[in-house]
C-alpha cells in the first residue's frame, strides 16, 4: 500500500506543480549558507547562566526558611558587620565595571589592553574573596560555624556557593589571560571572553541579592 | 545485619575494608555472573579486536546518532538490572505469609526497592529519553548534529559514570535503604551511617550534570538549527516535546543538583539542612525534592507523547489531528507541571487551603492530557489504520494510561490522598503511567526508529509476543496493587501477617513473569533481527515517514543531509513526497564537521572514580580526581582545533552508493 497517497485529498501540497528544477531548488538548499562557528554558544551559556540561577534560588529559599532558625545560637545583628560587607560589595561591583573595560578594549582589539584589564578585574575579585573568607573566618573563630545553627547553615552556604562561583570565575578568568597571550583576540577567545563576562555580571547580580536580602534585611530582622 | 558497625577508617582507602564486601549469598551469585559475563565479553571485544573500533567510532564520538544509541545501550542494560530489582520484590513479597521471612533480609531488601526506583527513573528511562530525543531530534529538525557536539558525548559519559556507581554499589559496600527519594532525617548520617545514601547522592549528582547539560544544548540546537522555513509551528511534534521536556530539564535539575548539595553538607560536613535539631527542615527537603521531582515524571512522559503523535499520524497516514492544539496542551503540562509538587505531600500537614490549590492545579493537568488523547483518538478516526509494532503499543498505550491517568485524578483529591498515600495504590498508579506511558513509549519508538537507526527492520513475530507478554503481563502485575492499595497496603512491606492478601501478590508475581517473558522476546526480537538483517533490511523510508527523518537512507550518513531541506509545511517530508521534489543529484560541497574527542569519556572517568573516592571517604583520591576534572577540561579548552571538513568526492561518493536505497521524493 502506498502510504504517501492516503493524505492527498485532505492537505494541499505547499508548492503548486513546477518543473523538477524549479521543486529541488524550492525544497534544498542547493548553495550551503556559511554557519558561523560558535552561533549557539551565547544562548547555551546563557540557559545554563538561568540553570545556575535556579541554584541560587534554591539556596535564596532554603536561608528563608531556616534564616530564623538561631538554635539559641548568635543572630545577624550580632555577626554582621555591615562597613566590612559594604566594602566587599564595592569591591566586587569594581570589578565588573574593570571587567566591563576589558570588553570595551576587546571590542577594538587592543589585546595588551584587554589583558591589562582583566588582571585588575582578578585583583579586585582576589580582594572580595580575601575579603569574604577573613569574614568567615572570624564568624569560626566566634564559634558561629555553619553546623551551629539552622541560620548559620543558610547563611554559610548561600555566601559560600556564590565565592565559590567567584573562584571559578576566576580560574576560568586566567585561563583566558593565558589563551588570549597566545591566540590573541580571535574569534573563539572573544566568544569566551562574551560567556565570562555574563558569568560575572550574573555573580554580582546573584550579589545584590544577597547583600539586600542576607545582610541588610538581617540587620532589620 | 543491620547491627554491623562499620567504623573504619585508614588514610588510604578511606572506609573501604573486607566488610565492604557484602555478607549475601544472593550477591556472591550475582557478582560471579556479572565477573564471569564480564570477563567473557572482555575477551570476546579483545579477540575480534573491537577495542579500537569502539574507542574510534563510538566511545569518542560526538555523532549525536552514535550517542543517541549509546544512551539507549545504557537505558536496556540498567532497565534489565531494574526488572531484575522488580522480580525480587514480587517473589519476596509473595512468599513472605504465614509466618515466613521470605528470602530477603530487610538490609537487603530495603536496597532493592531503593534501587530498583532510581534505576529505573534516573539510568533506564532517562537514558532512553533522552537517546531519543538526541537521535531523533536532529534528523526531525533538517540539522548535522547539536549546537555543542563536544558537550553531547560528555553529558553522555557523565551518565554513565553514574551508572556505574550504583552498579558498584551493588557488589561494594551497599546501596541506599531510603527509598528512591532518600528523605531526611532517614537518609542523615544518624540513621545512615554508612555509605549506601553516599552512593546514591554521587551517583545522581554526576549523572545529573550530564543531563542539565544535555538539556541546554538540545534547547539551543532545536531553538538555532532548525532547517530555514521550519518556524516554530512546523516544527514536527516529536522536536515540540523534546523543546518542552529540555525546558523542565533546566528548570528542575538545579533543583535537585541543590538539595543533592545540601544533603551532602549535611552528611559530610555536619551542616542542619534538615537535621531534626539545631534548627533544620526535614520538610523542606520534601518540598524541594519534589519541586523537582514532580517536572521530572513530565520530562520522562512528555517525549513519549511526542512518539505516539508521530506513530499515530505515519501509521493512519494522516497529518496529526489538532496540531496547534497538541502543541499548546504540550505547553501547559510544562508549565502546570511546575506548580503541582505539593500533591506529593498532602499529608505533611499544609493545611486545607493549601492541599486545595494543589490538588486543584493536579486535576487540571487531566485537561491538555485529555486533549491530547483526543487529538490521537480522532487522529485514527477514519484514517487508514495499518497495525505495525509502533501501532500496537500506542493503542495499548492509550488504554493503559487512561486508567493510570484517571486514578491519578482519584490521588489528586487530597481526602482520598490521605487514605491511599504511601500505599499500594500509589504504587499502581504510578506503574500505570510509567510503564503505560514511558516503557510502552519506548518500545514504539524503537521499533518504529530501529530501522533509520539500523537499516533493518526489527522482526514482527517476536516482537508482537513481547507486546502481548507486556501487555498483559501490565495488568495481571498492578491491578492486584490497587486492590490491595484499597485495602490499606502500605508500600515497602517486606513481610505480611494476613494471609488473604497473599492471592494478590501471587497474581501480582505472575504479571511479573510475563513481564519477564516480554523482555525476553525483545531481546529475541533484536538479536534474531540482526541475524536477519538481509531479509528485513529496508529504505530510507520504511514506514511512509512524514518527517524530515525518513528524507535521508537508513542508517544515515554522517552529515545527515547532502543538501540542507528547506521546509514549506508542517509533515516536511510528506509534502516533498507529494509536491514530488526530485532529490539533487550533483554538485555536492564539502561538508563542516565535529571531530572526535576522547574529552568526554576522561571527564566522565575521572568523575567516577571521584564519586567513588566522596564515597568512600578516601581524601586523597577525592582531591586528585577533582583537580585532574578541573585542569583536565581547562587544558581541552586549549584545543582550538575541533572541526574538519568531509571533502566533497566523499559526499558524492557517499551519496551515490546510497542512490538505490533513497526514496526518489519525485517518482
Amino acid at each position: 500500500m502506498n502510504a504517501t497517497t492516503m493524505d492527498t485529498m485532505t492537505t494541499p501540497p505547499s508548492t503548486p506543480a513546477a518543473s523538477p528544477e524549479q521543486l529541488t531548488a524550492a525544497f534544498y538548499e542547493l548553495e550551503p549558507h556559511h554557519h558561523p562557528e560558535g552561533a549557539s554558544t551565547m544562548l547555551g551559556f546563557w540557559i545554563y547562566l538561568m540553570s545556575d540561577c535556579l541554584i541560587f534560588a534554591m539556596l535564596f529559599a532554603a536561608y528563608g526558611v531556616l534564616g530564623g532558625n538561631y538554635a539559641a545560637g548568635p543572630s545577624p545583628k550580632d555577626l554582621f558587620e555591615l562597613p566590612l560587607v559594604a566594602v566587599n560589595t564595592a569591591m566586587l561591583l569594581f570589578s565588573s565595571i574593570t571587567y566591563g573595560f576589558a570588553m570595551l578594549a576587546m571590542a577594538k582589539n587592543q589585546k595588551g589592553a584587554t589583558i591589562s584589564w582583566l588582571l585588575i578585574t582578578a585583583v579586585f575579585g582576589a580582594a572580595f574573596l580575601s575579603i569574604e573568607l577573613y569574614e568567615f573566618a572570624n564568624l569560626i573563630h566566634e564559634g558561629a560555624t555553619p553546623m551551629r545553627s539552622g541560620f548559620l547553615t543558610g547563611f554559610f552556604s548561600l555566601v559560600g556557593t556564590h565565592g565559590l562561583h567567584v573562584t571559578f570565575g576566576l580560574i576560568w578568568l586566567f585561563t583566558l589571560v593565558a589563551q588570549i597571550s597566545t591566540k590573541g583576540l580571535i574569534p573563539a577567545n572573544k566568544r569566551r571572553l562574551m560567556c565570562l563576562s555574563l558569568f560575572w555580571h550574573f555573580l554580582d547580580v546573584i550579589w545584590i541579592g544577597v547583600f539586600t536580602f542576607v545582610y541588610l534585611m538581617g540587620m532589620l530582622r | 545485619m543491620e547491627s554491623v558497625v562499620h567504623n573504619h577508617w585508614s588514610p588510604l582507602l578511606g572506609r573501604l575494608w573486607w566488610d565492604a564486601i557484602p555478607q549475601e549469598p544472593i550477591v556472591w551469585a550475582t557478582f560471579a555472573a556479572v565477573a564471569l559475563g564480564g570477563i567473557a565479553l572482555v575477551a570476546a571485544l579483545t579477540y575480534f579486536k573491537v577495542w579500537g573500533y569502539l574507542w574510534k567510532e563510538w566511545f569518542t564520538s560526538v555523532d549525536h546518532k552514535k550517542i543517541g544509541i549509546m544512551y539507549m545501550v545504557l537505558g536496556l542494560i540498567m532497565f534489565v538490572r531494574g526488572f531484575a530489582d522488580a522480580v525480587m520484590m514480587r517473589l519476596q513479597q509473595a512468599w513472605a505469609f504465614n509466618g515466613s521471612e521470605g528470602y530477603l533480609n530487610a538490609h537487603h531488601f530495603d536496597q532493592v526497592f531503593t534501587a530498583h526506583g532510581v534505576i529505573m527513573i534516573f539510568f533506564a528511562a532517562m537514558p532512553f529519553v533522552t537517546g531519543f530525543m538526541n537521535y531523533v531530534v536532529p534528523l526531525q529538525i533538517g540539522a548535522r548534529d547539536v549546537s555543542f557536539p563536544f558537550l553531547n558525548n560528555f553529558s553522555f559519559w557523565m551518565t554513565a559514570s553514574g551508572a556505574v556507581l550504583v552498579m558498584l554499589s551493588l557488589f561494594i559496600g551497599e546501596f541506599g535503604q531510603t527509598g528512591w527519594l532518600a528523605y531526611p532525617p532517614l537518609s542523615g548520617i544518624a540513621y545512615s551511617p554508612w555509605v549506601g545514601v553516599d552512593y546514591w547522592i554521587w551517583a545522581l549528582q554526576i549523572a545529573g550534570v550530564g543531563t542539565l547539560l544535555s538539556g541546554v544544548n538540545l534547547i539551543s540546537t532545536i531553538v538555532k538549527m532548525r532547517a530555514p522555513g521550519m518556524d516554530l509551528m512546523k516544527m514536527p511534534i516529536f522536536t515540540w516535546t523534546a523543546l518542552c521536556t529540555n525546558i523542565l530539564i533546566v528548570a528542575a535539575f538545579p533543583v535537585l543538583t541543590a538539595v543533592l548539595c545540601m544533603l551532602t553538607a549535611d552528611r559530610y560536613l555536619d551542616f542542619n539542612f534538615f537535621t531534626n535539631d539545631f534548627g533544620g527542615s526535614a520538610m523542606m527537603y520534601v518540598n524541594l525534592i519534589w519541586i523537582w521531582g514532580h517536572p521530572e515524571v513530565y520530562i520522562l512522559i512528555l517525549p513519549c507523547f511526542g512518539i505516539f503523535s508521530e506513530v499515530t499520524s505515519t501509521f493512519c497516514g494522516k497529518r496529526l489531528f489538532g496540531y496547534t492544539s497538541m502543541v499548546y496542551a504540550t505547553m501547559v503540562i510544562t508549565i502546570l507541571s511546575y506548580i503541582v509538587w505539593l500533591h506529593h505531600f498532602f499529608t505533611m500537614g499544609s493545611g486545607a487551603s493549601v492541599n486545595s490549590f494543589f490538588g486543584i492545579t493536579t486535576m487540571v493537568i487531566s485537561i491538555p492530557t485529555g486533549a491530547k488523547l483526543f487529538n490521537w483518538l480522532f487522529t485514527m478516526y477514519r484514517g487508514r489504520i495499518r497495525f505495525e509494532l509502533p501501532m500496537m503499543w500506542t493503542i495499548a498505550f492509550m488504554l493503559t494510561f487512561t486508567v493510570g491517568g484517571m486514578t491519578g485524578v482519584l490521588l489528586a483529591v487530597p481526602p482520598a490522598d490521605f487514605v491511599l498515600h504511601n500505599s499500594l495504590f500509589l504504587i499502581a498508579h504510578f506503574h500505570n503511567v510509567i510503564i503505560g506511558g514511558v516503557v510502552f513509549g519506548t518500545f514504539a519508538g524503537i521499533n518504529f526508529w530501529w530501522p533509520k537507526a539500523f537499516g533493518f527492520k526489527l522482526h514482527e513475530g517476536w516482537g508482537k509476543l513481547s507486546f502481548w507478554c507486556w501487555a498483559i503481563g501490565f495488568w495481571f502485575a498492578f491491578m492486584p496493587l490497587y486492590v490491595l492499595g484499597l485495602m490499606g497496603v502500605t508500600r515497602r512491606m517486606r513481610v505480611f501477617d494476613d494471609p488473604n492478601l497473599q492471592i494478590w501478590f501471587l497474581i501480582a508475581a505472575f504479571g511479573a513473569a510475563l513481564i519477564a517473558v516480554g523482555i525476553g522476546a525483545f531481546i529475541v526480537q533484536v538479536g534474531y533481527s540482526i541475524w536477519k538483517r538481509k531479509e528485513l533490511a529496508v529504505d530510507g523510508d520504511p514506514w511512509g515517514g512524514r518527517t524530515l527523518e525518513w528524507s535521508t537512507t537508513s542508517p544515515p550518513p554522517a552529515y545527515n543531509f547532502a543538501f540542507t531541506p528547506v521546509v514549506h509545511e508542517i509533515d516536511a517530508w510528506d509534502d516533498m513526497k507529494r509536491c514530488g521534489a526530485p532529490r539533487p543529484t550533483g554538485n555536492f560541497q564539502a561538508i563542516h564537521m565535529p571531530k572526535n574527542t576522547e574529552a568526554g569519556i576522561i571527564l566522565g572517568g575521572l568523575a567516577t572514580a571521584f564519586g567513588f573516592a566522596m564515597i568512600w571517604h578516601i581524601w586523597w583520591l577525592a582531591g586528585l580526581t577533582f583537580a585532574g576534572m578541573i585542569g583536565y577540561a581547562i587544558f581541552h579548552t586549549f584545543n582550538y582545533n575541533r572541526d574538519y571538513f568531509i571533502p566533497a568526492d566523499e559526499v558524492t561518493a557517499t551519496e551515490a552508493a546510497a542512490l538505490g536505497q533513497l526514496a526518489p521524493a519525485g517518482a
